[in-house]
């Protein structure tokens, strides 16, 4: 096996948390070196250059790796889960296909078990977190208003994408129920920004931005930390993490992008592979002295995997809209995101008010939902459709429990031969109870807005790629895998930034608080180098 | 069976693929609209197929079967009836060829015009997106902040 000189920091994984705590750390002036699997992607690349952009979402951009399959992807055994896994293996990770929607956390996600008797805290707060996500927004460039009552204050650098024709329906169906709403926070940048060109309306952003409006970490944090000595290598698979005769962590052996055997040794290695990667990587190192995979005494390795069930409603009104003409951000409501004790649940959901789409995926999704007729109606039944749908989707909170997993699968294995995940997931009753809840609000603002062919799509369709919890952070080493800071129990100079580090899932868009929680780690490790491993 | 160049069907299958996308998108003279077996866009929908060649298949197969006779032949209530009934049972095969009739038809420059669209890619001309009515949200920033403040209330709902 080829063995390479001596890092002090090993970094699996660039994609929200991996490049937000590489650049965090280049300060320190430490060796820092990245291993991502996927390749650099350019913005000649992306579907919105041509003319089967639409296709191409389900093909070499679908959201999901075993549609999409590269050879960059690894296999997810899904078939147990209504959830399906979606992610990006590439440079930016899932910044590189999500939508941009940029919510935080709310200071009550934090304190569930506190406030709502579910659940377990958090060992951090919002407000341990709130300057990261202020520097985070920075760093990323985020577009919104400030001032709304539901969320607490924020200061986005950018103003907000316009209403839009379909904004205003909403917002004036909202203002006749009652209800809150505001234009929603975003990556996607509304003026010229740190180099990235200002958002010219290409559509859903969900498969990459050729204009570089939308903010993905390939653009944003990994120019300024390879300009600050940070190495990246892609294609490079890391198969395990090994340990050394004291139990700490020695290095990581990965495939390279001729497929050959290396090893990696370094003084620290951080996991930043999210919910799915970071479990199937720890049971890929199980070791003689960790049987049961690496940092895993606690058993919790995999386990408490939240996905964020996400129906979307939908229906059409007579008024010509945007329909696929810009993003689909458009507005949020956090009406009914906080506990309400009059509710047969607990916790809650922010509602998301999407614009429309282009015109074959809006006839693949009118066909979907048995609304859209094959043969002499088609015609007629699509111009009602195409251009006039509204959309809401409703993002609801997942709470941890042990029975939803990651494992390895006995028998699929990625290209390299290195066995891949298999996901275990259902749907709880409180959260079924939070998802019927949303629905029928959903469908009284449809109505109140007008529109007809009212249709709810609970699961098959909606798998946010949302991947939360399976190496939870906790101070307790018997209840958590990372402490308070992110570092793992077992190992000392083992590190998780991702959401796999997450203790309960909030009803939001994880990444900005997927960001601000890998920087505010490096700057504990920041803060501690010199005990760091005490 | 030959097979047709650059998609995996035969000629044979190439052919039955056109009726069914005859059928599940006609023409409209009225509307202006195209149908899906129109040869430019049945060549597109062939060319396509791609990861989703083997479902195609499937569905092609599947359809024959539950025609009983030659699919041209029904008459076209019946040809209607069956492809809703077999896209609404039809599972994976059945999705997977509406993806590519509908992904190649709705790029058809005459389909985009016929609906007022412009045949082109996003980008690099992008779109115009209306900033609207922003006093609609005057009555929103009259309201009191209502989420919870850990801070403050230790226990319950604001």
């Amino acid at each position: 096996m080829a063995s390479n000189e001596k890092v002090d920091v090993l970094i699996i994984g660039s994609g929200a948390s991996g490049a937000a705590v590489a650049w965090s750390l280049a300060e320190t002036k430490m060796r820092i070196l990245c291993l991502e699997q996927g390749d650099w992607i350019k913005p000649t690349d992306f579907p919105s250059n041509g003319r089967d952009w639409e296709a191409r979402r389900y093909t070499d951009f679908d959201i999901s790796p075993n549609r999409r399959g590269r050879d960059t992807d690894y296999p997810i055994n899904d078939d147990n889960s209504l959830m399906k896994i979606a992610n990006f293996n590439g440079v930016g990770g899932g910044t590189v296909i999500y939508t941009a929607h940029w919510p935080r956390m709310h200071p009550s996600d934090f304190r569930v078990k506190s406030l709502d008797g579910v659940a377990d805290d958090w060992p951090v707060d919002y407000w341990a977190l709130e300057k990261f996500y202020e520097e985070n927004d920075r760093m990323m460039g985020v577009s919104g208003l400030a001032g709304d009552p539901g969320v607490p204050p924020r200061h986005p650098p950018m103003p907000p994408i316009g209403l839009g024709k379909t904004g205003a329906r909403y917002a004036q169906a909202m203002n006749r129920l009652g209800w809150h709403w505001w234009p929603s926070d975003t990556t996607i940048a509304t003026t010229d920004y740190e180099g990235r060109g200002a958002c010219i309306n290409l559509g859903h952003c969900t498969p990459g931005c050729a204009q570089g409006a939308k903010a993905s970490t390939d653009i944003t944090y990994w120019p300024l930390a390879l300009r600050a000595g940070v190495e990246l290598r892609t294609r490079c698979r890391v198969r395990e993490i090994t340990t050394d005769e004291h139990g700490m962590a020695a290095g990581a052996i990965y495939y390279d992008a001729d497929g050959v055997e290396q090893f990696q040794p370094a003084e620290v290695v951080i996991l930043a592979c999210n919910g799915v990667g970071t479990p199937r990587l720890l049971l890929n190192s199980a070791s003689s002295r960790f049987p049961d995979g690496l940092a895993n005494s606690s058993g919790l390795v995999g386990k408490n995997l939240m996905l964020h069930p996400w129906p979307i409603v939908s229906g059409y009104v007579e008024e010509t809209l945007d329909g696929g003409r810009g993003p689909i951000n458009c507005i949020w409501s956090k009406q009914f995101y906080e506990t309400d004790p009059s509710r047969d649940f607990v916790r809650g959901y922010t509602l998301q008010f999407g614009r429309g789409t282009g015109p074959a995926t809006q006839a693949m999704m009118g066909a979907a939902s048995g609304l859209l007729p094959w043969g002499r109606n088609h015609h007629r039944h699509y111009r009602t459709m195409l251009d006039h749908r509204l959309s809401i989707g409703v993002a609801c909170e997942d709470l941890p429990e042990e029975h939803n997993r990651v494992t390895l699968d006995p028998e699929l294995k990625d290209s390299h031969g290195i066995p891949a995940p298999r996901v275990d997931y259902t749907i709880s009753e409180n959260t079924r109870r939070m998802m019927e809840h949303g629905i029928a609000r959903a469908e009284e603002i449809l109505t109140e807005a007008g529109a007809t062919q009212i249709f709810a799509s609970r699961t098959a369709l909606n798998y946010p790629g949302h991947l939360l919890g399976t190496a939870r952070m906790g101070t307790d080493p018997e209840r958590s895998v990372v402490n308070e800071w992110g570092r793992c129990h077992d190992v000392k100079n083992l590190f998780i930034v991702d959401g796999s580090i997450w203790v309960t899932s909030g009803g939001v868009n994880p990444t900005s608080t997927i960001q601000a929680l890998a920087l505010y780690v490096a700057d504990q490790m920041k803060q501690r180098l010199a005990t760091l491993f005490d | 069976m030959q097979a047709a160049p650059e998609t995996g069907l035969s000629e044979a299958e190439i052919h039955a693929l056109g009726e069914i996308a005859g059928a599940m998108i006609p023409a409209d003279a009225v509307l202006g609209m195209p149908a899906a077996d129109d040869p430019a866009i049945l060549a597109d929908i062939a060319r396509s197929l791609g990861r989703d060649l083997a479902l195609v298949r499937e569905a092609l197969v599947a359809i024959a079967a539950k025609s009983r006779r030659p699919f041209a032949a029904l008459d076209e209530e019946a040809r209607d009836a069956l492809v809703n009934e077999y896209y609404a049972q039809g599972g994976a095969a059945a999705v997977a060829l509406g993806r590519v009739v509908l992904s190649a038809y709705y790029r058809d420059d005459r389909v985009l015009q016929a609906l007022g669209h412009e045949p082109r890619p996003p980008f690099p001309k992008g779109y115009r997106l209306d900033q609207g009515d922003w006093t609609l949200l005057d009555p929103v920033r009259q309201r009191p902040s209502f989420w919870r403040d850990d801070r403050v209330t230790p226990t319950g709902s604001r």
